[in-house]
């Protein structure tokens, strides 16, 4: 069976095709409808594919090889079928056909809907080129693509003033990151002489020295930074919001941006020699985590708070890879995916019975009205704050136990990470309170209403993953850190302390995330009046928080207009010299055209006498050069 | 008969005459003639240089110029005919459309 | 006797040539023309090329000459020649031109700048008037037009000569001449209404 897995990104790269060139001639929901069947018939391959592995009949990792692209540089079309590509292929397929359907429903009446199929299946082939990838090349290719597929489907509603820019932003940012990808890829070629992952990542020791080893690990690590939206690259995250919702479910929670986290972990054998770099990576990942929870806590778009808090989680992931534990790292990105999805489908149920209003201050009360959408959520919340037995506090705790249990500076990244799992209990508490209790607030006119089957569905599936996902990996069953063993099975990897220390630290953990979730309660459960009191008290840093920690603005100040007026310069230069010299030549030619044709006076006699002269001119000539 | 550089000179200053005439005169026919001057005194220079090299081909070669010059002289005199049956003159000046 | 010969024939060249390019009246241009002719076919005896005298006369003083005076007839007899220059640097330009030439002629004639490969030599003289004269039959003509020619200088040798194809496509030459002179001249075919000339 796994000589189908190409069928896993050939049928989304099919359906992409296929609606690109006769989309817009179908009716609406076709074109959905296709979508979906392609993304779920890859994850039916992926399962049956993956049966094998599950079973235990394959040990290693199985190649299979597709066809040649750059054989002389160890690049060809390869996919490698092993459990870190098997959990990321079937998290893709699978909580990516959930979205499809979705979709679906929320993209009704839209008038460019075959297009943003066309997107997501050639977003979802682009992704599963990148996870299923057996070299660094064809990582590349997929890491490009996904990056173009998060432009188009950011800038979606091209008409508007907002996404383009957004996806400008976005696709920029993310250049930034390529740019240390790339030179991260020289290197590596530079040493191993290949691309293949089956020479570079089996024993690297024997090829490069510790700081070569940390130069690619910080390389990398900037590429990852860049798309999976950390210190110092995040920015672009937030405006990514938009976007479709379900688009930011997919690519801004799921999937595209863990595909940093995945690389880390892909590239463990390497991050192994160079305890500077996985230090590196982990402290990104926590000071991100950090920052991005505080400017959750006061924004007030719906989406807006998911986004950081997306950031906030990755950075989470990214403390796990940086402790060394991959497994850890990767078991996060599941469950993150799993709930984060839920929390953005859910927005979308939300904006959409709202008419696409997204300011939560003028919702609340939308539990009544909207019960399927108010449960999963709750679910969501409650998974994201870190209350067992959902899925976010196994992941969660299992990553800052390891960081703990690896000592010296990873003890002071548990307890800012802590700290933040505080930030997190609360303000997704205070985004659950504002839009689903308290007193309704909406306009005129809105009439919120549970969503259709094809948006609610999902979300149930969803939920029930949030909840009992977690399962597969607690320190009483590591039945996911087992699956994914084979892969890390040559490096060190940090695992969490076994016995009292573990169950200390899971119930500070328990302690922290209740105190999170109760502080919510206590700030917002009163009216809009109560709030608006308390806010006031602490008015004075929420400003520094909502601007973002003033990054953004940073970045407009010393980036973006520098670069804004080096363009200008360049524009005039262009405009006065280079235009000037070109039409200096035009007109040198035209000058001397005039004068030329002062030669056609149109008498005959005249041009008799340039013919005699020219020939006695000739019969010198030919005299004097015959004549030596 | 005499050296035959003397013959030489003389053709060259027959082929002067016929240049300036050429370039002086404004009547088509006269230049018309200039250029059968000129073609003359090629010839001459033909005969003269053959009998200078002892080669009888020069003569022949006078032969083919006369053929040419002939026919020349034919079309050459029907074009005159035609323009100043269009025009009522011979003065070459008055043909300057093509200027510029 | 030859130098007097070459005198009168010179002369009589340069006077038809100079009454040629000077006179007002295209009638006299045209008898000057005449004259230079006519010298030149007494030079040609002269230079002992019999057959090229012959031809000068009968085609170029008998034919050209006709057609040239018809055409004047045709055109009028009573143009004059303007000494005024109309163009700018024409007399200009010819005096160049001439002085260049002239110039040139000198340089060949009495420099060493140009190397010659002389025929006539102190130690190749001419051969004797009667092979000089000889090559200048019909009959000599003839045979290098159409067959064997002798090569210069050895006289009892024989070798073809190419000359023949170009002899036959000058008489197309002739014909499409003769047939070019009768469509220009014919003018356009009459049409209704027509128009000025």
């Amino acid at each position: 069976m796994t000589d189908y897995v190409w069928l896993i990104i050939a049928l989304p790269l099919l359906g992409a095709v296929v609606l690109h060139l006769v989309g817009s001639r179908l009716k609406e929901p076709l074109a959905g409808y296709i979508a979906s069947v392609m993304s779920i018939g890859a994850f039916g391959v992926a399962v049956a594919a993956a049966i094998p592995v599950f079973k235990g009949d394959i040990g290693e990792a199985e190649i299979i090889h597709l066809w040649d692209w750059m054989p002389s540089l160890g690049a060809s079309f390869t996919i490698q079928w092993d459990p870190l590509s098997i959990a990321m292929a079937l998290l893709v397929t699978g909580v990516g056909s959930l979205i499809h359907v979705y979709s679906i429903g929320y993209m009704h009446g839209d008038e460019r809907f075959s297009r943003y199929f066309t997107y997501l299946n050639f977003f979802a082939a682009s992704m599963l080129i990148l996870v299923l990838a057996g070299n660094f090349a064809m990582v590349f290719l997929g890491w490009e693509l996904v990056g173009l597929s998060s432009y188009l489907l950011i800038g979606f509603w091209f008409t508007h003033d907002l996404p383009p820019a957004a996806a400008k932003k976005a696709f920029v940012l993310n250049r930034v990151g390529d740019f240390g990808f790339l030179i991260a890829l020289m290197l590596i070629f530079k040493h191993f002489g290949t691309f293949d992952f089956g020479v570079v990542l089996n024993n690297p020791a024997a090829q490069i020295a510790g700081g070569t080893a940390t130069a690619i690990g910080l390389l990398l690590l900037l590429g990852a930074t860049g798309k999976s939206a950390q210190m110092p690259l995040f920015v672009w995250l937030p405006d990514a919001m938009a976007g479709p919702t379900p688009a930011s479910a997919l690519i801004h929670a799921a999937t595209m941006v863990t595909a940093g986290v995945y690389m880390v972990a892909r590239t463990a054998p390497i991050f192994d020699l160079s305890t500077t770099a996985l230090t590196t990576v982990a402290l990104v990942g926590v000071v991100t985590a950090f920052i991005a929870a505080t400017i959750a806590v006061v924004q007030n778009d719906i989406k807006k708070v998911l986004a950081y808090s997306t950031i906030s989680q990755l950075g989470y992931m990214f403390i796990g890879v940086g402790s060394a534990a991959y497994s850890a790292g990767i078991f996060h990105l599941v469950t993150h995916a799993f709930f984060k999805a839920l929390l953005f489908l859910g927005a979308g149920s939300v904006i959409h019975s709202m008419g696409g209003e997204q300011d939560m201050r003028k919702m609340g009360g939308l539990f009544k009205k909207m019960k399927v959408t108010g449960w999963t959520m709750a679910v969501a919340t409650l998974a994201i704050a870190g209350i067992p037995p959902l899925a976010g506090f196994w992941s969660k705790d299992e990553i800052l136990a390891a960081a703990f249990a690896r000592g010296g500076v990873y003890q002071a990244i548990w307890a800012l990470g802590l700290v933040t799992a505080l930030l997190t209990a609360f303000y997704m508490t205070r985004w659950f309170f504002m839009v689903f209790l308290g007193e309704p607030n909406w306009d005129e006119g809105i009439e919120p209403h549970e969503s259709p089957q094809s948006m609610s569905v999902p979300l149930v599936i969803l939920a029930v993953l949030a909840a009992v996902g977690g399962l597969m990996n607690t320190p009483f069953f590591t039945g996911f850190s087992n699956f994914l063993h084979p892969v890390f099975a040559a490096v060190h990897e940090q695992h969490a302390p076994d016995g009292t220390l573990e169950y200390l630290l899971l119930a500070i953990s328990i302690v922290v995330a209740v105190a999170g979730v109760a502080a919510g309660w206590l700030f917002y459960r009163g009216s809009a009046e109560a709030r608006a009191h308390l806010l006031e008290r602490y008015a004075l840093r929420m400003n520094f928080f909502e601007n973002g920690w003033n990054i953004n603005s940073g970045y407009e100040r010393f980036v973006v207009k520098p670069l804004g007026t080096l363009a200008e310069g360049a524009a005039e230069f262009d405009n006065k010299v280079i235009d000037s010299a070109v039409n200096g030549v035009a007109s040198v030619v035209g000058w001397t055209g005039a004068k030329l044709q002062l030669v056609q006076t149109g008498f005959v006699r005249s041009y008799g006498v340039g013919i005699l002269s020219g020939t006695i001119g000739l019969v010198v000539w030919i005299l004097m050069s015959r004549g030596r | 008969m005499v050296d035959p550089s003397w013959y030489l000179t003389l053709a060259a200053l027959l082929f002067v005459i016929g240049m300036a005439g050429v370039m002086t005169r404004r009547n088509a026919l006269i230049m018309f003639m200039s250029i059968e001057l000129m073609l003359n005194a090629v010839n001459l220079t033909f005969v003269a240089g053959g009998i200078g090299y002892a080669n009888p081909e020069g003569q022949l070669a006078v032969f083919f110029v006369l053929v040419v010059a002939a026919a020349e002289v034919v079309v050459g005199l029907a074009i005159v005919v035609s323009v100043f049956r269009r025009r009522r003159s011979v003065n070459v000046d008055d043909l300057s459309e093509l200027k510029g | 006797m030859q130098e007097l010969l070459f005198a009168m024939g010179a002369a009589g060249a340069v006077a038809g040539a100079l009454t040629l390019i000077l006179s007002r009246h295209p009638v006299y241009s045209a008898l000057g023309m005449l004259g230079t002719l006519f010298s030149l076919g007494m030079l040609y005896v002269t230079l002992l090329a019999h057959f090229v005298a012959g031809v000068q006369i009968v085609v170029y003083a008998g034919a050209i000459m006709t057609m040239f005076l018809f055409v004047i007839m045709y055109v009028g007899i009573d143009e004059t020649l303007d000494t005024k220059e109309s163009l700018r640097f024409q007399r200009i330009g010819a005096l160049a031109v001439i002085g260049g030439s002239v110039g040139v002629g000198l340089l060949l004639a009495t420099s060493k700048l140009f190397d010659w490969t002389p025929g006539v030599t102190v130690e190749a003289p001419l051969p004797s008037a009667e092979l000089l004269g000889e090559a200048g039959t019909v009959e000599s003509i003839g045979r290098v037009l159409f067959g064997t020619q002798r090569v210069p200088g050895n006289l009892d040798s024989f070798e073809p000569s190419g000359w023949l194809l170009p002899f036959e496509v000058t008489s197309i030459l002739l014909i499409v001449a003769a047939v070019g002179a009768v469509a220009l001249a014919m003018g356009r075919p009459k049409r209704r209404g027509s128009d000025n000339g």
